[in-house]
């Protein structure tokens, strides 16, 4: 099976501190992986090199077997990476349905900006979408309220539509369920994950919550200190006893604190 | 299909052209100006949609300005079309080229460096004698299609290019705004990073934005040239660029004919003051654009948003 994204010895530095290091992984077409990590551990620089918010230090990714390493983030978008963010990134003054119509109309047009000038906004072929979108994601209901005024969730869950309407192949979701209580996560997790299938998307997600992890997931990769310690199914990286005293927090029953 | 907003501006400017003849001369210059104005004002609303504000507009105002000039100075071309299109034209290629740097900026740090850029324009024409140093130097009246109208003959005809000009710039500048680019405006200022996320580049975004708004001010330079038939360094001086700004937030980012009045209702005001209170105009200027923010801080073009909007709450 060949892989759709393919990552070798990244490394990212900021001054002196090592954000990102070491980090080699390939993932197959349609997987859907977890990331977890404590705090400051490396996830979201992780997921900005890839997107292309930042430059990595040292290393190289691999996108249906082109070298992307570096690219600009609108490049990397147009080829079919997508991402969410840890804060929700959307046009607060615009409805739910103007901020798809955004969204679909940037995904359909050429890169060309006088190409852009000369298209309407509002073709049918983008409002047929951004329904469509906004079915999927189950926000129909919020069309016409502004996105300043929206919930946490369903401002979530606006972001990573927006992000799913140029149709990626792979799609990062920095912390998905962040600022969610615990009664709306699992809820919110169904919605998103279920439309991504549908769409056949691969799917990268940060999440600290590791019941979200081992429910939805189908491999986990944990981080610590900028660098992967496990990478194997759910069930055998939140069993590891590294990644319960580093990551989890909770040690396991009858021993000690592991050193690394 | 025409919408009603096309309409009553198309109506508008039928019956301003047709009025013309009727009116006082005094009101037909002053009317020429003010829609020469407008144009730099529609210019500058483009960014503001965006929340730029440059204040260096007369740059461009400035290069349009005396791009005719010198066209009248050292060429035979005296036709009206054909310098104002080389005003418009000359003004788009230096904003085009000032672009690459001014399009990074935001904010503060862009209405700087917009002003710093007009101010190097100011500072070569005030320093070049052969262009008149400060007291600039005189425009060759121009010629439409081969007539040279005299007189008031000549001040309703400009009026009719300037009316013109206006009249294909609003559509042009309508059409822009329902377009990807130009729709994207609100999005830009809410979130950039959701837009380069989503994958078009926002200092793309914005240097077309500088683009346009370079020609239109360059347009409305060239026709106030040749209104005035004068051109010196003030034009580019950064109280023309306040003045601008000044008017764009009097008329308010809603819509194309905001601009076409708010410049209008401005020229009328101070022209009105001036005569009232000689010493005191800017006193009564700086209290009408007061009143404007406090009250209406989406400017003037909101008023009649608000007016529909209060006809159709009380409509049964
Ligand atoms: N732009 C930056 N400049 C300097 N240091 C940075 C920058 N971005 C991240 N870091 C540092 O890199 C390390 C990893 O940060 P990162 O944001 O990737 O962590 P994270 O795993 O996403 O944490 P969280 O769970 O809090 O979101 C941290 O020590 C952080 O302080
Ligand atoms: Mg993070």
């Amino acid at each position: 099976m060949s892989a759709i994204l393919s990552v070798r010895d990244l490394e990212k530095t900021f001054g002196s501190v090592v954000a990102a290091r070491d980090i080699s992984l390939d993932v197959p077409a349609q997987q859907t992986v977890g990331i977890i990590g404590a705090n400051g551990a490396g996830k979201t620089t992780f997921v900005n090199m890839i997107t292309g918010h930042l430059s990595p230090s040292k290393g190289s990714i691999l996108f249906e077997g082109n070298d992307i390493t570096g690219l600009p983030s609108r490049t990397i978008t147009r080829l079919g990476i997508s991402r969410s963010f840890q804060v929700a990134q959307v046009f607060p003054s615009l409805t739910v349905t103007e901020n798809m119509w955004a969204a679909a109309a940037i995904a359909r047009g050429r890169d060309s900006i006088i190409a852009r000038a000369l298209t309407p906004l509002d073709t049918p072929e983008a409002k047929t979408e951004a329904d469509a979108a906004m079915e999927l994601f189950q926000i129909t209901r919020y069309r016409d309220a502004r996105a300043v005024t929206l919930p946490q969730g369903v401002r979530k869950l606006l972001d990573i539509a927006m992000a799913v309407a140029g149709s990626p192949r792979v799609l990062l979701l920095d912390e998905p369920t962040s600022g969610i209580s615990i009664e709306e996560k699992f809820g919110l997790m169904d919605v998103v994950m279920s439309a991504l299938k549908t769409r056949r998307i691969t799917v990268l997600f940060v999440e600290h919550d590791m019941e979200i992890v081992g429910r939805f997931a189908d491999r986990v990769l944990a981080f610590y200190d900028g660098t992967v310690i496990a990478d194997e199914r759910p069930e055998t990286v939140l069993a590891n006893p590294r990644v319960q005293t580093f990551i989890s927090g909770t040690k396991p029953a009858g021993e000690g604190a592991v050193h690394a | 299909m025409a919408s009603r907003g096309t309409l009553i501006g198309a109506a508008a400017f039928a019956i301003l052209a047709a009025g013309a003849p009727l009116l006082p001369q005094w009101l037909v210059s002053l009317s020429t100006i003010a829609f020469a104005n407008a144009l730099v004002v529609l210019g500058l609303v483009i960014l503001w949609r965006t929340g730029l504000v440059p204040f260096g507009q007369a740059l461009f105002y400035a290069i349009g300005a005396y791009a005719v000039a010198l066209l009248g100075r050292y060429t035979p071309v005296r036709d009206v079309f054909v310098v104002v299109i080389a005003g418009a034209v000359c003004a788009g290629i230096v904003a085009y080229l000032v672009g690459f740097l001014l399009a990074r900026y935001r904010e503060i740090f862009f209405a700087m460096l917009s002003l710093a850029m007009s101010m190097i324009l100011y500072g070569v024409l005030v320093k070049t004698e052969t262009l008149g140093s400060t007291d600039g130097f005189h425009v060759e009246a121009g010629s439409f299609f081969g007539w040279r109208p005299q007189g008031a003959m000549r001040n309703l005809a400009l009026f009719w290019l300037v009316l013109g000009c206006c009249a294909v710039a609003a559509v042009l500048v309508a059409r822009y705004f329902r377009s990807v680019a130009g729709a994207l405006a609100i999005p830009v200022r809410d979130n950039e990073i959701r837009v380069e996320f989503l994958g078009i580049s926002v200092d793309r975004l914005i240097h077309l934005k500088l683009v346009i708004s370079g020609i239109l001010a360059g347009m409305g330079g060239a026709l106030a040239a040749l209104a005035v038939q004068h051109v010196d360094p003030q034009m580019a001086y950064w109280t023309t660029s306040g003045g601008f700004v000044f008017v764009t937030i009097l008329a308010g980012a809603g819509s194309v004919a905001a601009a076409f009045v708010g410049s209008l209702a401005f020229e009328l005001v101070r022209s009105i003051a001036v005569d009232l209170l000689p010493g005191a105009w800017q006193l009564i200027l700086g209290s009408a654009l007061l009143l404007t923010i406090l009250f209406l801080p989406e400017g003037l073009g909101s008023l009649y948003a608000r007016l529909r909007r209060r006809k159709e709450e009380t409509a049964p």
